[in-house]
């Protein structure tokens, strides 16, 4: 019993909320969901969520979906130290303010890329068009853009002074293309160094942990795909 | 000077601030920000908000954009009543649990039914499509499912027992396709009951001020959108 986080770690969501418990120690049983198996379908993960999507959380008979709500949970209840989420009202307010704005925009865009780049080459046999990755491009630096200048501006980091949970958020939206060969860093000194300081805030070690997933080249090899969950992936965000 | 809160009622998110700092009696100065006109896109209002969306909030000189961020630094600087955003863990998580998820479920399917009917005949010269109609209105259901079965179930709010911001954004989100003559209540008793007891919680006169823009359905001529609004808009929706 006791805490448990259900979680894949290809899954930029979910790799935020483990960053989050390991960073601050907090004690968990780590539940594997294997997105790319079809394992936030079955019958017993529905138990957990029943919106089938990671992060999950189960503590003891509460359970919680999404990953903010997760991670805001996480850090009430640990008491975790104030700069992750500033009891100071308007810094407090800088950090809901991203965590809103990213889930239509960089979050969006950034998985759009992932998805798309990861997908298209395994269900038609070729790379990516030119074109599509030219506009999924395009459509993500709108939103870098305003990231850099809007949320970022001169400050190190996105609340101010220290790390937030806006930030960990963030870097793990901003760097899931980095699975599939796109470098949202390149030619942005600014968001690279904003990510050098969150990696160096988190720990060398712990980012290691948590990305190594992602930047596997195995971990999305086309024999991972079944035509079920091709088929499913396909429908859902290939139009 | 003081508080001053940028809106435009016939965006979901706008009526939703502007209820709640109604109903707390929240003295602030309404900025009409008209979005069919463009109002939100002269560089007056960008350096209110420069992503150029509505709601925004300007507090002496500080700024402020996401309906999210902006309800949550209300309810903590106005010290609202604790069932608003409740500070007991686990209720307060099924607050963020909703408006973490609602931005692309709800929001987004009940918010585009709207683009769709009202807008895309004024800039393509022809009416929706009826299969395009079928498939968004399914679209819509799923999600509408989704909330009764997970958000809703068997409670009277989403917290449990009191009204929250959660059922404050819930409502006009999920009302929103009224304004093009879809009820999304009709053979939804459930649903329809918890409209009626948010709307009790709320009272009758804050929501007819808010809601003008629902209370007739009606079809927008073109000459109430600028022409730079229509490219811009087909840009944004026609693919």
């Amino acid at each position: 019993m006791g805490l448990e986080l259900y979680l894949d770690l290809v899954s930029q969501p979910c790799r935020a909320v483990y960053i989050f418990a390991r960073k601050n120690n907090i004690p968990f049983e780590f539940k594997r969901v294997e997105l790319l198996k079809g394992q936030h379908r079955t019958e017993e993960f529905k138990k957990v969520n029943m919106l089938m999507t990671v992060p999950a959380l189960k503590d003891d008979s509460f359970t919680l979906a999404e990953s903010i709500a997760i991670l805001l949970y996480l850090a009430g209840k640990f008491k975790t130290a104030d700069h992750w989420y500033p009891a100071e009202l308007q810094k407090r307010a800088r950090v809901d303010e991203y965590l809103s704005w990213q889930h239509t925009t960089i979050r969006a865009k950034g998985s759009e890329m992932f998805l798309h780049k990861v997908l298209m080459p395994i269900i038609t046999g070729k790379p990516i068009p030119a074109e599509k990755l030219q506009s999924l491009t395009g459509e993500l630096n709108v939103v870098l853009n305003q990231f850099e200048e809007k949320f970022l501006q001169d400050k190190p980091f996105i609340a101010g002074t220290e790390i937030s949970l806006a930030d960990l958020l963030a870097l793990e939206e901003i760097m899931q293309p980095l699975g599939v060969g796109h470098d949202p860093f390149e030619g942005r000194p600014k968001l690279a160094a904003w990510r050098k300081r969150v990696e160096g805030a988190l720990g060398q070690q712990l980012c290691q942990e948590a990305h190594q997933l992602l930047l596997n080249p195995s971990t999305l090899s086309a024999d991972k795909f079944t035509p079920e969950l091709l088929e499913g992936l396909k429908q859902k965000f290939l139009k």
